[in-house]
């Protein structure tokens, strides 16, 4: 399923300062043209439909179509990606409508506890510097052959 | 006429790259669950002077197999045991695994999955009545580090709300190293030795893909961890259709294929993963089979798996075969059965399973199920939910039929190939298990070349350990590549080769191009190069036709093998031509070498091991059904990059955890 970007919608990104499609696709897909500064999938058939252009274009320029071997046309899912849920909109070929929404993360943006103050003690022992903290003891296999 | 001959990418390549020269004690290569582990840990161990890089290929909050999310974390030991994980590990894959590794894993697994809900990752819950509450309502239960109970769906998975688990896995992983320290859109794709040291890592060589610039980094030592290997074999779809692989279609090969080249030992290159998922979308099919007790029917719409038949065939792979749960592989040789006997399509009875739950639920509880399996799909496999909804599939009222895939290359799913790496320096380890550096000390996770350590997919003989475990392996490896350079203190890394040679090796595709490009009137056509989309087509026609691939129903023989040989040879002599026009391709040419290169030692240890030991995944028809007498060991392979051969060799299985 390749993404496509609109026309109309695109800005090439020109107020910030990387263009969030080329900066996030996994594969080196989403690419500049500088002229138009207009975005663009150069390599549509290695496209894993992965979806995070589509979810982090700041003006919703970027969609998806089926993969034209298999998909049949019609249809279309659409994420709206918020800081706690994600809301998407799925349109059958038939018409029929679902939406869903799901939880995404439980904390803030950017308040992931990186532990920066934690240091380990044993650099010879096998424990990870939190389970040295928490006082854990290391397994040993019991049930021997 | 096509003319001028632009090069397709914005990006275009030139001659002359600017070269970045950097030196740092510890280097991690990758950016994906591993690497974030080794990230996050490091500078809990490390001194404040010690100099750490990391370089991934893509952006850390979107890359490596978690970019699109999870739906369930499939390993948390919780109220299990280790050596109970260690059983379920074995069983799925055939006898032959390292029980040091999966144990010592099943050790500390847990803690990053606590360490994720703390970063914010979404858990559901269990409520004291047994009911499922999502990772956001199931904050009132407390956290599973506290004691909640999480929704299990086998004996090891949980499930989670996960569209934006890597991000938030990656945000701990950037806080904790420091935006300084990393380097995104660098791909490494050589491993250099040191000029003095025998057999001792020393740095790296990469590209930038969005500048002409060449990286050469000097390092003590190193992690690297680049996944798997997709798009090695002709995919099922072959239009569009390809980007669609199961695993992610950027995981090149590029942890095997370095780490070889260096003249590090890979272990059970033999196992691959074909995994039997919906049709074309390939979304998942767990939570089908053990949330919803979904069946699995053929043509005939019979449930083939449960029938006397089913029983029987699995009898001769006993115990595996026999045992509670069905090994991976097994389920696969059940459906091709099937399919070969001309009683297909198989199909997932989704509409048996809904309905069944239906009965004991009210609307809203329906409702919500309905929810939870589209949320399957939406989390990790978007485009299957479109499949869907553009074939009017609602899966209450519509089956939808599965179909095993191209085989893939991984070692932290249900597969065990990769390198073989030193288990921890405890005494229940066997000695065999241990790698012992120069300086004869013992590092975990160490390839057999000093200072070379690797994680997730990269370890080999130890599936299993998805998400969460090559998070946790990824940490494991920082505490060691820590003590390896205390311990190393006085070592510093010399390159053999000068600044340039590395240039001409790393740029030659755009050489070759800019050398070339003006003979014709089309970029794409000349008879003195290749552009990197040709070979990838030809590999994965080779690998489609002779190396087991589903054109043969996974089959192969010594005589097919024998041809695939030929033909990988004369596609590493045409790597030469090949040619780059712009940065993208020439990320490309990098991924296809890698490519052959890992395709290579797959073939190489299937045409060593003479038997089948994972029927369902491939066949090797010389050598039908499984010869525990002969073949009950692993198969270690190693390359010499100085004499160029190969050496392929039998590896002692040793067995720790009872039965």
């Amino acid at each position: 399923m390749p993404s496509y970007v609109l026309q109309e919608k695109c800005d090439g990104c020109k107020g910030g300062d990387k263009t969030a499609c080329m900066y996030i696709c996994p594969n080196d897909l989403m690419v500049l043209e500088p002229n138009e500064m207009k975005a663009y999938n150069q390599e549509p058939d290695q496209c894993w439909e992965c979806f995070s252009c589509v979810k982090i274009c700041p003006t919703q320029a970027i969609e998806v179509r089926g993969y034209s071997d298999f998909v049949p046309l019609g249809s279309s899912i659409m994420p709206m990606l918020g800081t706690e849920d994600v809301m998407w909109t799925c349109k059958f070929r038939n018409g029929l409508i679902k939406r869903f929404k799901f939880p995404i993360r439980t904390t803030p943006e950017g308040a992931a506890n990186a532990y920066p103050e934690l240091k380990g003690k044993d650099l010879d022992s096998e424990l990870l510097s939190t389970e040295e903290a928490d006082g854990m003891t290391l397994k040993v296999p019991t049930e021997l052959a | 006429m096509a003319l001028p001959n632009k090069p397709k990418g914005e990006l275009k390549a030139v001659r002359d790259p600017e070269v970045v020269e950097k030196e740092v004690d510890i280097l991690i290569v990758g950016g994906g669950m591993a690497a974030c582990g080794t990230a996050f840990e490091i500078k809990k161990w490390a001194s404040d002077d010690t100099k750490i890089l990391l370089c991934d290929k893509a952006s850390m909050d979107r890359s490596g197999a978690v970019a699109q999310g999870l739906s369930a974390i499939n390993t948390y030991i919780g109220d299990n045991s280790p050596e109970d994980y260690v059983r379920m590990v074995r069983n799925d894959l055939m006898g032959i695994v390292r029980e040091d590794l999966i144990f010592d894993l099943g050790n500390h697994v847990d803690d990053s999955v606590h360490l994720f809900e703390e970063w914010g990752l979404p858990i559901w819950k269990k409520t004291d009545d047994g009911k499922n509450l999502d990772g956001k309502k199931g904050l009132k239960q407390g956290s599973l580090k506290s004691g909640a109970a999480p929704v299990r769906t086998g004996k090891w998975q949980i499930m989670i709300n996960g569209e934006s688990y890597k991000r938030i896995v990656a945000e701990a992983a950037k806080l904790a190293l420091g935006e300084d320290n990393i380097l995104e859109r660098v791909f490494i794709v050589e491993l250099l030795l040191d000029a003095n040291k025998e057999n001792q890592i020393a740095g790296a060589v990469g590209i930038s893909v969005r500048e002409n610039k060449v990286y050469i980094i000097k390092c003590k030592t190193m992690m690297v961890a680049c996944g798997g290997a997709v798009n090695i074999y002709q995919p099922r779809s072959v239009g569009e259709g390809k980007g669609r692989a199961w695993y992610p279609v950027w995981n090149a090969g590029s942890t095997y294929t370095m780490c070889m080249k260096v003249g590090a030992e890979l272990s059970m290159m033999e196992n691959r993963f074909t995994p039997a998922r919906f049709k074309d979308g390939y979304g998942p099919v767990g939570a089908w089979f053990l949330l919803f007790k979904a069946k699995t029917l053929n043509g005939l719409g019979e449930p083939y798996a449960s029938s006397d038949a089913a029983a029987a065939e699995l009898e001769k792979y006993a115990p595996y075969g026999t045992a509670a749960i069905t090994p991976t592989c097994l389920r696969n040789h059940l459906m091709l059965f099937e399919m070969k006997e001309g009683r297909g399509p198989i199909t997932m009875d989704t509409v048996t399973a809904l309905a069944e739950l239906g009965k004991t639920m009210s609307k809203k509880e329906l409702k919500h199920l309905e929810s939870e399996a589209w949320e399957d799909f939406l989390d990790m496999t978007c485009g299957q939910a479109n499949l869907w909804c553009a074939t009017n599939t609602e899966p209450e009222k519509k089956t939808s039929e599965i179909m095993p895939t191209e085989p893939y290359l991984l070692g932290s799913h249900s597969g065990c190939c990769g390198l073989w790496t030193s288990g921890p320096d405890f005494d229940w380890v066997p000695e065999s298990y241990k790698i012992k550096a120069a300086n004869g000390k013992i590092y975990n996770r160490m390839t057999t070349v000093d200072g070379l350590f690797t994680a997730g997919d990269g370890v080999g003989c130890s599936g299993h350990k998805f998400s969460s475990g090559s998070h946790a392996e990824g940490r494991m490896t920082a505490k060691c590549m820590v003590r390896y350079c205390r311990d190393n203190a006085d070592f510093t890394p010399v390159l053999a080769q000068s600044n340039q040679e590395l240039v001409d090796m790393v740029y030659k595709p755009v050489h070759v191009y800019l050398d070339n490009c003006d003979l014709t009137t089309a970029a794409d056509i000349n008879p003195n190069y290749l552009k990197p989309d040709g070979m990838a087509m030809r590999l994965m026609k080779a690998t489609h036709e002779y190396g087991a691939g589903t054109a043969t129903f996974y089959q192969t023989s010594s005589k097919s093998l024998e041809v695939i040989m030929d033909l990988l040879q004369t596609m590493r002599e045409d790597c030469e031509k090949l040619a780059a026009g712009d940065l993208h391709e020439l990320m490309r040419c990098w991924e296809i070498l890698h490519r052959i290169w890992t395709v290579e030692a797959h073939l190489r240890h299937i045409q060593f091991r003479k038997e089948t030991r994972y029927p369902g995944f491939y066949y090797q028809s010389d050598y039908p059904g499984q010869d525990d007498e002969n073949w009950f060991c692993f198969v270690n392979s190693k390359y010499d990059p100085k004499a160029k051969t190969w050496d392929i060799k039998k590896q002692d299985y040793i067995k720790i955890i009872s039965d």
